[in-house]
């Protein structure tokens, strides 16, 4: 047993325990708490693939970004989650149909390493000899891919747009900094020097 | 002992050993310079405000930090009944845990770096994009009203300027074709980016500032309004830690802007006086001129409004620094100079 | 393939050195300090008066969206890092397919602006 499969079995079984705990644990903020633990340990099993840059990308963009959208959800959407969990039960079909498609999947994909090895073999490899795979991935992500590229780029812009539309709420008369109006104001127009006499006031 | 003993002892046993004084000597460095740092951030504000500034423990006052944290060891960790207990205690350790780890890709000097990985820049982008969770962590579980407001305050706060910062860093990737932060400094050999790219060096300072929570960015734990933020409920240690690692943080992004604009460990010169001197040497002495420059805002400009900082954010460094990415792109591109 | 895992060993202990500091800096109180809690000093802070009710509460849905927005730009920047290592090699035609999808973005970034999205009011 090398370093490298004792590090395998490591990341692997803590992903699995702890995508098990999101599922099972009673506090929804707890769950997110371990889903975290499972993108961090699936960037574990990316690197030791000698995947390093989509090791980090996974840690940037999910656990940076997404997990912290999850987050905000359920620690702030004062949700009642007991209220939410009776109607757990008659989501009950369709679970099972997702989860039955992919353990199809799943078979599939061990049934074919298994019955033809050597075409999982000629499969390509994470890692190139000669340059590091953040540079392999610009060498064709933006000439030889260009379509999904661009796709990918219509993608956001509709995930933009999506996210405006559902959640911007117009506000009745904001009281908004105009900094232009700041700037542009003069003292002679704003300050006037009156002499007071005194005991006479204005 | 036997072949394979002695082979197992030389393939993993005297690395692992030698890996792990290594990053202690760093640890340990890194830490006594925060006391300090600390101690300096003090000092600095004190004179500005023609005070003295702590004076009293050791000479010029210099022991000050080991004398507070001294303090806090010994005072009661207090924990409010109504809490989440463990992510109470987790938000101060992920803090200063993530803080730390960070530094592991830093060169101080040519080859001095713990770990010198391909992908330098990422690692200390994801490193710090995970620095929220401490903030909000401890922001939710502490229950209590001004935590909760100002944790969320600074995670919209953290997260907007992060944008920036990263497009900051593909300008600066652009001119130097690597990930690696040996190569990011080797590469300014000639000239320090801070010349070509000077605005993106001002913005890039400018969201350090606000990526840390430093004043006049400082609303998450805004006194006048919040009391201390996500902080109200800490004391005692846990508290000490979230400080710690706060420092570690804004020390790190000087550390990150020596790195990416003011050429690393190089000399400013590259002539006889100047190129004796170890790199390690000025590195350092950049480092703490950055940090002045920290200390000196945080003593002179008053704090920003929520809605000004967010405008600056979204509205003034994000359509800049993206403008900056074509433009450098296209020079790049027109006069083919890329790397 | 080994290469890589000596490359990323060294993080991995040093993580570990600083997980070490942190928990013996959380850990010494309990064992030092005095502990004596009683409920005034155990309940959450509001300036002088109990707390009312559960601090966590529903506020404005814009943290959300800059959450969201969020997620968007980073996956932007994630798109542009290898784009920039790979600059000297890919040539006219990389840089333009680059410039159409920053492009389509700003699009995005403009219709934001004009919905007033970037507006903290």
């Amino acid at each position: 047993m090398t370093l490298a499969s004792f590090a395998f079995y490591m990341f692997a079984t803590v992903t699995v325990a702890s995508a098990l705990m999101v599922i099972s644990a009673r506090n929804p903020v707890h769950s997110v708490l371990f889903l975290i633990l499972t993108f961090f340990n699936s960037a574990g099993i990316f690197l030791l693939l000698g995947a390093e840059f989509l090791a980090l990308l996974l840690v940037i963009v999910y656990v940076g970004a997404v997990a912290v959208l999850f987050l905000f959800v359920v620690m702030m959407l004062d949700i009642d989650f007991v209220e939410l969990n009776e109607g757990f039960l008659q989501y009950l079909p369709v679970g099972a149909l997702v989860g039955l498609v992919l353990l199809t999947e799943l078979i599939m994909v061990l049934g074919g390493s298994a019955i033809a090895p050597d075409m999982i073999a000629g499969g390509p490899k994470a890692t190139t000899d000669d340059m590091t795979n953040a540079e392999a991935l610009g060498r064709v992500l933006y000439t030889d891919y260009v379509f999904f590229f661009q796709t990918a780029g219509a993608i956001l812009l509709v995930a933009m747009v999506g996210a405006i539309v559902l959640t911007l709420q117009k506000r009745d008369n904001p009281k908004r900094q105009s900094v232009a109006a700041q700037n542009a104001r003069r003292r002679d127009e704003s300050v006037e020097v009156v002499k007071v006499k005194p005991g006479q006031g204005l | 002992m036997d072949n394979a003993s002695l082979s197992f002892f030389q393939a993993y046993v005297m690395p692992f050993l030698l890996i792990t004084a290594h990053s202690l000597a760093i640890m340990i460095a890194l830490l006594l310079a925060l006391a300090f740092f600390m101690y300096a951030d003090r000092k600095v504000w004190a004179a500005v405000q023609l005070r003295r500034g702590p004076n009293v423990v050791g000479p010029f006052g210099l022991l000050q930090s080991f004398a507070d944290i001294l303090k806090y060891l010994f005072k009661e960790v207090v924990v409010p009944t109504t809490a989440n207990k463990a992510v109470f205690l987790l938000a101060p350790f992920l803090t200063m845990f993530l803080a730390l780890s960070a530094w592991a890709v830093i060169p101080f000097d040519e080859g001095w770096a713990v770990a010198d990985i391909n992908l330098g820049i990422l690692y200390v982008l994801a490193i710090s994009s995970l620095g929220v969770y401490g903030v909000i962590m401890g922001g939710w579980a502490s229950n209590s009203k001004y935590p909760f407001l100002g944790a969320l305050r600074s995670a919209a706060q953290m997260v907007s300027y992060e944008v920036s910062i990263g497009l900051v860093i593909i300008t600066v990737l652009l001119c130097v074709g690597s990930l690696n932060l040996t190569d990011i400094v080797l590469a300014q050999k000639n000239i320090w980016f801070c010349v070509p790219l000077f605005p993106m060096f001002v913005v890039f300072f400018i969201s350090a500032l606000a990526e840390t929570n430093r004043p006049p960015f400082d609303l998450p734990e805004a006194e006048s309004e919040l009391v201390a933020g996500f902080m109200v409920e800490y004391s005692s240690t846990p508290y000490v830690v979230f400080m710690i690692g706060e420092l570690a943080n804004i020390v790190l992004m000087c550390a990150m802007t020596t790195i990416l604009f003011l050429g690393g460990w190089l000399p400013p010169i590259d002539i006889a006086p100047f190129n004796m001197v170890p790199g390690v040497i000025w590195f350092t002495l950049k480092l703490c001129l950055m940090f002045f420059m920290f200390a000196m805002v945080k003593a002179m400009v008053p704090r920003y409004r929520y809605d000004q900082l967010m405008r600056l954010g979204w509205k003034i460094f994000l359509p800049f620094s993206l403008i900056w990415v074509v433009l450098t792109a296209g020079v790049l591109q027109y006069f083919d100079l890329a790397p | 393939m080994q290469a890589l895992l000596t490359e990323y060993m060294p993080i991995l202990i040093f993580m570990g050195l600083a997980a070490v500091i942190t928990l013996a800096l959380l850990v010494v109180p309990l064992l030092a300090a005095p502990s004596d809690p009683d409920t005034e000093k155990l309940s959450p802070y509001e300036c002088g008066f109990e707390a009312f009710d559960d601090a966590r509460m529903k506020f404005d849905v814009k943290f959300y969206l800059v959450a969201i927005l969020f997620i968007i730009f980073d996956l932007e920047i994630a798109f542009l890092f290898p784009w920039a290592v790979a600059f000297g090699d890919i040539g006219l035609f990389g840089f333009w397919s680059m410039m159409f999808f920053l492009a389509v973005l700003t699009i995005g970034f403009a219709y934001e602006w004009k919905k007033g999205a970037l507006e903290w009011d």
